[in-house]
């Protein structure tokens, strides 16, 4: 999907990146247009949260660039990339909640370090935050206190109060029970749309992504395989992407990992 | 030839990582701090470091002070020297023991927590969540630790050695009958301020900027997962303890040159 540079927000093109000699990506282009949720999907160990952290700037591209709103990422300093993270929100798969501070001091912790807003503001942030994901009543919760969707809700409570423009989901469906993926599904959503967001979602959670992705884009092997809507790719008859949307033990991606001959492996 | 390269590997590393901790302490010491919350960050790990290890330090300290003047009785016994124990306790404990063993004891027991928590915060990305919050990790986590950790440990060390001089006393004194007057002119006349207490302080401040370095250092940049964590705590507690003794020698030799 290339859109025009003013109508989206992440502009990758050419990107190459490879870690210790093992290539990661090898020459892609993608864009995350405005207001929408673009879904990242593929195999485990294809880079999808390498292209999250590429995206935020935390590693550098071998070449190519990154566009996060007009400003190529991997140019900037250390001061100018932390004036845009400011403007970008992030998910982390485990939720990277801090141990040491509870429900309310995790989500204020933005506000805290990036505002000069009075006290009685932040309490009143923070519960309107809370309320939003469903867990003002666990305000004083420790972390270790929460399941594993609370701490995920919480987290997305923290990564949306300073009113990003961009989302980033690192996984966020990945080992939540099926009313949590549900819960998650409907805030990522409903923020999107309500806050008018501009998300990326990276999963390989296939029925949760379609339901909420605008489009999606099929990474396996370094390059994109495959992209479209939800329901194009679904009906798609390409078998590396069929595989994998379908889940299918058996295909392109080969259900045994490379090794010598059975038989001669057994001395038959 | 592998092993000549295993070998010009392991130095490039060695130099590599002396490299990289040497920036680290860079931009340990010159973060920029916001004042407005840097105190109760500092003085929360304060509590941590210094605070929680009293108990340790504080024990510790009382039985070498009973042990050292045990054994230091028998020996000037033989000499007819028994009233010089005052003195042999205070200058053993304050030039050496109280700095050294505070030390050894700091590092297992603050600086290895320090290395196991910073780990574990990069395992579940809580540092990564912080830097993509725009918020610097240096000044927000590892400074406030590596000055608490430099703070305490001059504060421990004192009282180790104020502990290990009351458990020499109760030894020396009301047990094995050491004269009360004796005990503590003698040592009032032996230890000098600058030659012995002030140089035990420094040797502890030395000790401590050292220990909290090495410790900030392997938890910041230990692999995240449960291995690499234990492999950052052993490093820290090995190498920490090995700079200790290292460094001892070599400010006792400086000092003892006339500084």
């Amino acid at each position: 999907m290339i859109v025009s540079a003013n109508e989206s927000i992440v502009q990758i093109r050419q990107l190459r990146f490879s870690l210790s000699g093992r290539p990661i990506f090898k020459g892609i282009d993608l864009d995350i247009p405005k207001n929408k949720i673009v879904a990242i999907m593929g195999p485990s160990g294809t880079g999808k949260t390498t292209l999250l952290n590429l995206i935020g700037g935390r590693i550098k591209p071998d070449s190519g660039t990154i566009l996060v709103h007009n400003q190529n990422v991997a140019k900037l300093s250390t001061k100018a990339l932390y004036k845009l993270r400011r403007r970008i929100g992030v998910l982390f798969q485990e939720g990277a909640l801090f141990t040491d501070l509870n429900v309310f001091e995790n989500v204020a912790f933005p506000l805290r370090e990036h505002t000069h807003l009075p006290e009685d503001m932040i309490q009143n942030l923070v519960r309107m935050q809370l309320n939003a994901v469903g867990l003002r009543g666990a305000l004083n919760l420790k972390i270790e206190q929460l399941s594993g969707g609370m701490a995920r809700r919480v987290a997305l409570a923290r990564a949306t109060v300073l009113g990003p423009e961009l989302m980033l989901y690192d996984e966020p469906f990945t080992g939540q029970d099926p009313i949590s993926r549900g819960v998650l599904v409907k805030l990522i959503r409903e923020l999107n749309d309500a806050l008018g967001l501009t998300s990326v979602l990276v999963s390989h959670d296939v029925p949760e992504t379609a339901q909420i992705a605008d489009y999606i884009y099929i990474i396996a092997g370094g390059v994109i395989i495959g992209e479209g809507t939800p329901s194009e790719l679904l009906k798609t008859e390409i078998p590396q992407i069929k595989q994998f949307t379908h889940g299918l033990p058996d295909g392109p991606v080969a259900f045994h990992y490379p090794a010598a001959d059975y038989r001669e492996d057994l001395n038959l | 030839m592998n092993q000549l390269q295993q070998l010009g590997s392991s130095g490039i590393n060695f130099c590599g990582n002396l490299g990289l901790s040497g920036l680290f302490l860079f931009r340990t010491i010159f973060s920029r701090v916001k004042w407005r919350q840097a105190w109760p960050l500092f003085s929360s790990q304060l509590y941590k470091v210094g605070v929680l290890s009293l108990v340790i330090i504080l024990l510790s300290g009382l039985f070498i002070g009973m042990v050292v003047a045990l054994q230091g009785f028998n020996t000037l016994r033989k000499f007819a020297a028994e009233q010089e124990l005052g003195q042999l306790i205070a200058l053993s404990v304050v030039r050496e023991l109280g700095p050294v063993v505070a030390a050894l004891l700091f590092a297992g027991r603050a600086g290895s927590a320090l290395t196991a928590e910073l780990g574990l915060m990069r395992a579940t990305q809580q540092l990564g969540g912080m830097e993509m919050m725009a918020v610097d990790p240096m000044w927000r986590v590892v400074a406030p630790r590596f000055w608490a950790g430099l703070i305490a440990m001059p504060i421990l060390a004192i009282l180790f050695n104020v502990v290990a001089i009351i458990g020499g006393h109760f030894v020396g004194v009301d047990w094995l009958g050491v004269d009360d007057g004796a005990f503590w002119s003698n040592m009032q006349d032996a230890v000098g301020f600058h030659e012995d207490i002030l140089n035990g302080i420094i040797k502890s401040l030395v000790f401590g900027f050292v220990i909290t370095w090495v410790s900030v250092y392997q938890g910041f940049y230990s692999e995240p997962n449960a291995a690499g964590i234990s492999k950052a705590t052993t490093r820290t507690v090995v190498f920490s303890s090995l700079l200790v003794l290292a460094l001892d020698f070599v400010l006792t030799s400086l000092m003892m040159g006339g500084w």
